[in-house]
């Protein structure tokens, strides 16, 4: 697809004066929040919905994270879940006709030590179980895909061999939002901005009927949370606690560049990954902050502790300009994997605890969620994801896989 | 935040400390074992302003610090 071609698809949002009470009220209009919508709107034909966001669309998370979309991951539960998203993703151009730039990449995680080693060829051995096409690479294998790569890793991180997931693939977030809250518009979801809401009202139950917000409330049958950032705040409103803290994580891009660099490239001991984006900028991310914070300021210490590690492996990036940078707020939870479904209080649902996982999994998270709002049924596919898999000691420990720490 | 005011070493760079976590509150008397179990495992209070933490000065003095700290913009208002 041309650039005239792709911007000729930008398909209009219609924004929609708000009512005062709708079947389904979703929290957060990020990418999560949006493919519910629409999900509920193009497979389960319910359109009484709204959207509240506090900011723009894809203000969050989805407007800041990496765009990368993968799923070899370690535990099989996961595994089956995002290599639904996976296709869902691949699919979707087709079926939204909206430009997102899906860009089939390949994602090469390379190991720096015997024991990440071993970690990958597990990796590799669980996803082809699963039917993910996953392969272990050597280190002449690392360099074939990945030309410009130091395999000595600048002296200090040699490359002892990676595994390489074949179908990732990178895609643009912005327009991931906008495919959704287009297709969910245009079914007469309304999806309303700078609509931020302050509580949530309860009936003589307990159950949750509605959201409070500045300009008055709104009923809702089902009231369903898919923040990312303040899911702790929204979810006490609600009288729920959860296993979450909130780190921010900084990301940054470069200056153009020619394309050259094809593979998604992630380090295990090194915690970074970057890829080249349709623009020919690096797009590089790292670990979060170990502390827990709901600042967005990127720091200084972030940039250059990056920067040096990124350059360790690639060391043409030295000549690079950093030209923009950014802070997302992850909310990480207590086992490293997201938390979907029931909490325990009549009428309110939850998405969350996507910390940097999130983006890859938004078109089967809001696929999976609509299927829970509309039968009143978790899907099995989601089933594993409880906020109850706590109480009954079913944590999906899974950090290996978050490609952050 | 990019340092901490170690009471024993001065002002040092945040990459010396190590993140301890919130610092819990006594248990509660056991009431409902299962759900004091799960909030004392699982649950974090992640609040949005003043949390008081345990950092422990892991490439210095070694010694288990408590901070008061301002997560909304990430400040330290107070090191003990």
């Amino acid at each position: 697809m041309t650039v005239a071609e792709a911007v000729a698809s930008l398909q209009p949002i219609t924004w929609h004066e708000p009512r005062s009470s709708y079947d389904v009220v979703i929290i957060g209009g990020g990418g999560h929040g949006l493919a519910t919508a629409y999900y509920l709107a193009t497979r389960h034909g319910i359109t009484n919905v709204a959207v509240l966001e506090a900011d723009y669309i894809a203000s969050g998370n989805t407007g800041r994270n990496t765009t990368i979309i993968r799923s070899n991951y370690a535990v099989p539960e996961a595994i089956r879940f995002y290599d639904h998203s996976r296709q869902l993703y691949a699919r979707l151009e087709a079926e939204t006709g909206a430009a997102i730039f899906h860009r089939v990449k390949g994602h090469v995680w390379i190991a720096h030590t015997e024991m990440a080693l071993r970690t990958e060829r597990s990796r590799v051995l669980m996803n082809q179980a699963l039917g993910v096409d996953t392969e272990l690479l050597d280190p002449a294998g690392v360099k074939a895909l990945i030309p410009q790569i130091d395999l000595t890793g600048g002296g200090r991180y040699p490359v002892f061999g990676a595994s390489h997931h074949v179908p990732a693939a990178t895609a643009r977030h912005d327009r991931v939002a906008w495919a959704f809250a287009s297709g969910a518009t245009a079914r007469g979801v309304h999806v309303i901005r700078h609509r931020a809401v302050t509580g949530l009202l309860r009936d003589d139950a307990g159950r949750v009927v509605g959201v409070e917000t500045a300009a008055g409330p709104i009923r809702a049958g089902i009231v369903v949370s898919a923040t990312a950032g303040r899911s702790t705040q929204v979810a006490a409103m609600a009288g729920v606690r959860l296993p979450i803290r909130t780190h921010p994580l900084h990301a940054f891009v470069t200056n153009d560049f020619e394309q050259g660099l094809d593979k998604i490239v992630a380090s295990t001991e090194l915690a970074c990954y970057v890829s080249q984006t349709e623009r020919g900028q690096m797009l590089i991310g790292a670990e979060f902050d170990s502390q827990p914070s709901f600042s967005r300021i990127s720091s200084f210490d972030a940039l250059r502790s990056y920067a040096y590690k990124i350059t360790m492996l690639l060391p043409f990036l030295r000549s690079m300009r950093i030209l923009r940078t950014w802070a997302g707020l992850c909310d990480i939870s207590a086992d490293w994997s997201p938390i979907m479904g029931e909490t325990g209080v009549d009428g309110f649902l939850i998405t969350t605890g996507w910390g940097t996982w999130g983006f890859k999994a938004i078109p089967a998270g809001g696929e999976q969620m609509a299927e829970r709002i509309a039968t009143g049924r978790t899907p099995a596919l989601i089933a594993p994801f409880s906020l109850e898999r706590f109480t009954r000691d079913h944590a999906l420990a899974d950090q290996a896989s978050a490609g952050t720490r | 935040m990019h340092t901490l005011d170690c009471p024993r070493c001065g002002r040092r760079p945040l990459d010396e400390f190590t993140f301890g976590g919130e610092r819990r509150t006594a248990p509660s008397p056991i009431e409902d074992a299962d759900a004091r179990d799960f909030d004392e495992v699982w649950i974090f209070e992640n609040p949005d302003g003043i949390s008081t933490e345990r950092w422990f000065h892991s490439a210095g003095c070694r010694r288990w610090l408590t901070v008061r700290r301002d997560t909304s913009i990430d400040r330290v208002l107070e090191v003990r």
